[in-house]
């Protein structure tokens, strides 16, 4: 089947612009299915967009999405997304379960409503992710971490072969990371598909198999050892990147 | 001067008076307010009224003030208690207050001058005859008296808080810093709103006021940079809306203060398609002609990228350019003609390669990398 | 009761109820999309279309008016749309604008109907200001099909509405079209809105819309309750008001309706458990903000300080431990600084100012400054 042997994401070409402004110019991407890989980048860089003109949610001006070797249309049920946590109204009058039960609405169409089955699985995303305790926690009483450990819930329920996440480390707390990060081990061991926009360069070697560097245009792509050079780096942030790069220049053998 | 004279000026004193507060409103994203505020006022102007008998009375005006802090008080407690955002707050104490005022009229007095109608909606083809006589003088219509005073404070407060208020509205914390006290301009703001309103409501009804409050400022908007040209360009576009609705209201007969609301709204439309940065036409124009420049960096960007990979070959051929990059195949051909025209690319035979000029097109539109 | 033996009374509580049903409903989803005062637009812009719809069918059957009123309120929202996403002016302004200009033309056809030997446009008015006593039981059956219809397709497509008003870019993830549910949604807010323009007037709309959604808020923290109770609260305000002027000599239905409503707000406000501000007062025994600025949130913001750019570094209370004097309940404290909008807990057990609490703190400052010099 095509689906095999095609990787699980390929982007080409991909240009967003606003106002004829690129934020993002001729993107090409390989992501080998099974991969765990991080998009870096200074902000500005267009890490974000990527991600969502990817998903279709923001137009581009020119490029393609293929998931699993299909056009992106037929292969959007494919893509769990995790938006970043500060985009949403957290004011609203729900519980945690029943975020995490908007995940499976893609599945249900249009008039049905969501059932015992829905919701049981549900609960087991919110085991995973160590929030099994939270289930009626309204979620205008959450803290950060717990909120971001409820959007990526969600998207577990998809019970999709490729995630997206957007910047899930952003500010969140010890216990929060390490949840995150297992979760993420999992799913690589799960042969799952994970690419996530990251902003702590430190952590890139650690929990990522390949990295994405972004300004842009695409800088470099590919397995960490690879890519993650003190001089890409430079390119990357230009000439701003500092101890931290340096470390983790040295760590991948740079 | 005729009646139809007297009321074009008292008109054009009346949009004038509205649009300058209205631009600050607008600047400060609280255009709602002149909503809530124009029919909130209603219960201070009944009380007043049944204190002194006389709709023209100045304490009717300091009443309306009084309403329209009070309201304003009001919301911003409800937001402070962080129970109800802010635009449900708005949304919850006007209609209240002014419940409360169409009680009070139905219930105290039924024979009185002041009903709903008028409140609402105002008539300015009555206004020349009520007139301010003193010590038998007949000075012309009362309410080019009052609206030309307000059009007056309003001029002075403007001009003597101009920097307070630029600051305020630009940025609050900043302004708090330097001590200019934010918290004194907005309500000063809002003082200055309500008595226009309740100036104007004789003439054109609290709904009215708030088209003059906020159209043409608005339309100034999109037509001034900065903040003194912008208080300027509300002041003409809401005199001259005044006057286009007033000739146009005399020629059918029809009601003055909606021909008025109409035709700001018909200048706000203007402006929205022609204003020479920011209306429609001058985007589209734009971004025509940035279409084909923007088209013509993709390109070369486009080719540097893939020149010396293995695709190369495949990306960088005329017919396999448009699929790549999404464009018509006409498109293509157009834009790499320009591409060619302007020497930053080159064709050879089937193949489109960047100059040397090209490449550093290229490499300066973003950060460069190594092959 | 005999209240109801009249038919009169029937007819206008049964119009009001319906009203406050679908007004409710509907306004939870505008109030928590922070769209309240569409309703007031709405109900304003909706004049010019009334006035047309009878200039062109010379009728004045409810189902006319309604829709002439649905089809200029939907224009009215079309236009602050493109308005908004084609030039600078912001949306309050643009809402604003349509709401008055088009309740301008609105105005100026009126005058034209009025001038018409047919002068029979005193029944036009009663949409202004609201009239429910002229409601007719042809205008009552009207308005409950069209607030059934509103309600029935609110359950349908219950899940849809709260993923949109909730987080409408997952939605679209999801491949659910945002475009074509929000324009759902706009479509049944325009058609509760017009349902009350009879009883209420164009004026008074607008609380119908936010006041019994403002209110079911505070008493629940879960949306299938808070649309629950702000249908019961809206058609408890509906009728209740109704019977209330009928009583009463010289009080007129909308307005009557409307501080019963409002009064409602007040009550929930107040008295509502937890959130309420009486619980608060009783808990936390502080109410409204004191005049002297709390020393812990100029603690927490000179921490804030010395890290720029990230407002959401929390710190710990042992950290603030130190910097107070003995003997300060800081759990209290901070809690009470929390209701009060000045902090916020931005992890377990590590606080910081919110924009509100540093604004607060930044004017101490200055004014303290101010006082120096």
């Amino acid at each position: 089947m095509a689906r095999e042997s095609s990787p699980a994401l390929e982007v080409e070409d991909l240009t967003v612009a606003y106002s004829e402004q690129p934020v993002l110019w001729d993107i090409d991407l390989v992501v080998p299915t099974g991969d765990t890989m991080a998009i870096v980048g200074p902000n500005g860089a267009g890490k974000s967009t990527l991600i969502k003109a990817a998903m279709g949610l923001i137009p581009a001006v020119a490029g393609e999405v293929r998931v699993f070797g299909r056009p992106f249309a037929k292969g959007r049920g494919e893509i769990a997304y995790v938006p970043q946590r500060a985009s949403l109204e957290w004011d609203f009058p729900t519980d945690v379960l029943d975020v995490v039960t908007m995940g499976t609405y893609g599945s249900l169409g249009w008039f049905r409503r969501p059932g015992a089955g829905e919701r049981d699985r549900a609960r087991a995303a919110l085991e995973e992710v160590a929030m099994g305790a939270f289930e009626r926690r309204p979620i205008a009483q959450l803290s950060g971490g717990q909120q971001q450990r409820v959007l990526l819930a969600r998207a577990l329920v998809q019970q999709a072969p490729i995630l997206m996440l957007d910047e899930p480390f952003q500010g969140v707390d010890a216990p929060t990371e390490r949840a995150i990060v297992a979760v993420l081990d999992r799913l690589s061991d799960e042969g799952k598909t994970v690419v996530v926009v990251h902003h702590d360069l430190q952590t890139v070697p650690e929990y990522f198999d390949s990295v994405l560097l972004l300004n842009v245009r695409a800088i470099d792509a590919g397995p960490v050892a690879e890519v993650f050079t003190e001089e890409n780096l430079r390119l990357t942030f230009g000439g701003r990147v500092g101890v931290l790069a340096q470390i983790a220049a040295a760590e991948s053998g740079g | 001067m005729t009646a139809e004279l007297e009321i074009l000026v008292i008109a054009m004193v009346t949009a004038v008076a509205a649009a300058l507060p209205g631009a600050y409103l607008v600047l400060r994203r609280t255009a709602m307010v002149s909503d809530a505020i124009s029919h909130a006022i209603l219960p201070g102007i009944v009380v007043a009224f049944f204190l002194t008998e006389d709709l023209n009375s100045p304490l009717l005006l300091i009443a309306a003030a009084a309403t329209g802090v009070l309201t304003v008080v009001l919301i911003e407690a409800l937001i402070r208690s962080r129970l109800i955002p802010e635009d449900a707050s708005i949304g919850i104490v006007f209609p209240a207050l002014f419940s409360i005022g169409v009680i009070l009229i139905s219930r105290a007095a039924s024979d009185v001058h002041l009903d709903t109608d008028s409140v609402l909606l105002g008539e300015l083809a009555f206004a020349p005859f009520h007139r301010l006589t003193v010590v038998g003088v007949d000075l012309g219509p009362a309410a080019l008296w009052s609206m030309g005073t307000i059009l007056v404070l309003n001029v002075g407060l403007i001009l003597l808080a101009w920097k307070e208020l630029k600051l305020a509205t630009v940025d609050s914390s900043l302004a708090a810093l330097l001590g200019f006290q934010p918290v004194v301009v907005h309500y000063g703001l809002m003082t200055m709103v309500s008595v226009t309103a309740v100036g104007a409501f004789d003439a054109v009804g609290s709904i009215l006021v708030v088209a003059l409050m906020i159209a043409p400022p608005a339309t100034a908007y999109l037509l001034a940079e900065r903040l003194a040209p912008m208080v300027v360009v509300a002041a003409v576009v809401a005199a001259a809306g005044a006057a286009l609705g007033w000739a146009f209201a005399l020629a059918l007969d029809v009601s003055i203060a909606g021909s008025i609301a109409a035709a700001s709204g018909l200048l706000f439309v203007a402006a929205f398609l022609v204003a020479p940065r920011r209306g429609l036409l001058a985007q589209a124009r734009r971004r025509q002609g940035q279409r084909l420049d923007f088209a013509v960096r993709m390109l070369v960007v486009h080719l540097f990228h893939h020149e010396g990979t293995p695709e190369a070959s495949e990306e960088c051929r005329v017919a396999g350019l448009h699929r790549h990059l999404g464009w018509s195949e006409s498109w293509t051909r157009r834009v790499v003609g320009k591409a060619a025209e302007l020497e930053l690319v080159e064709r050879n035979g089937e193949q489109v390669l960047p100059t040397a000029d090209g490449r550093r097109l290229a490499d300066d539109a973003v950060i460069g990398f190594g092959a | 009761m005999e209240l109801f033996s009249d038919y009169t009374l029937r007819v206008v509580a049964l119009g009001s109820g319906v009203l406050g049903a679908a007004a409710g409903a509907l306004g939870s989803f505008a109030y928590l999309r922070r769209q309240s005062l569409v309703g007031d637009a709405l109900s304003h812009a909706a004049l010019p279309g009334i006035a047309v719809a009878f200039l062109l069918t010379g009728s004045k059957a409810p189902l006319t008016i309604m829709l002439g009123a649905a089809l200029a309120g939907w224009l009215a929202t079309l236009a602050v749309g493109l308005v908004v996403r084609r030039s600078r002016v912001p949306y309050d302004s643009a809402l604003g604008m349509s709401l008055a200009v088009f309740f301008g033309i609105g105005l100026v056809l009126l005058t034209v109907i009025q001038k018409r030997p047919d002068a029979a446009q005193a029944g036009l008015e009663s949409f202004l200001f609201g009239q429910a006593a002229s409601l007719l039981r042809e205008d009552v059956v009207a308005m409950s099909a069209l607030g059934a219809a509103c309600l029935l397709l609110l359950g349908l497509l219950w899940k849809e509405f709260k993923l949109l008003s909730f987080d409408s870019e997952f939605a679209s993830s999801l491949g659910r079209s945002v475009g074509r549910l929000d324009g759902l949604f706009t479509l049944l807010l325009v058609i509760a809105v017009v349902i009350g323009l009879r009883t209420v007037g164009v004026v008074l709309m607008s609380a119908m819309v936010v006041a019994p959604a403002a209110a079911a808020r505070q008493l629940t923290d879960r949306l299938a309750p808070m649309v629950a109770l702000a249908t019961a609260i809206g058609v408890f305000s509906g009728v209740t008001g109704a019977v209330l002027s009928s009583l009463i000599p010289r009080l007129p239905t909308g307005p009557t309706i409307v501080l019963v409503l409002s009064s409602v707000v007040a009550i929930s406000l107040v008295f509502a458990p937890r959130r309420g501000l009486l619980w608060r007062w009783i808990s936390l025994g502080r109410l409204a903000p004191s005049a002297a600025l709390d020393p812990v949130l100029m603690h927490l913001y000179a921490l804030a300080q010395q890290h720029p750019g990230e407002p959401d570094h929390g710190h710990g209370i042992a950290v603030l431990r130190t910097m107070s004097p003995a003997g300060v309940d800081l759990d209290q404290v901070l809690e009470n600084l929390r209701s009060r909008g000045l902090v916020e807990r931005v992890d377990e057990g590590l606080w910081a100012p919110t924009a509100i609490g540093r604004r607060e703190a930044e004017r101490h400052l200055a004014s303290q400054n101010e006082a120096a010099s």
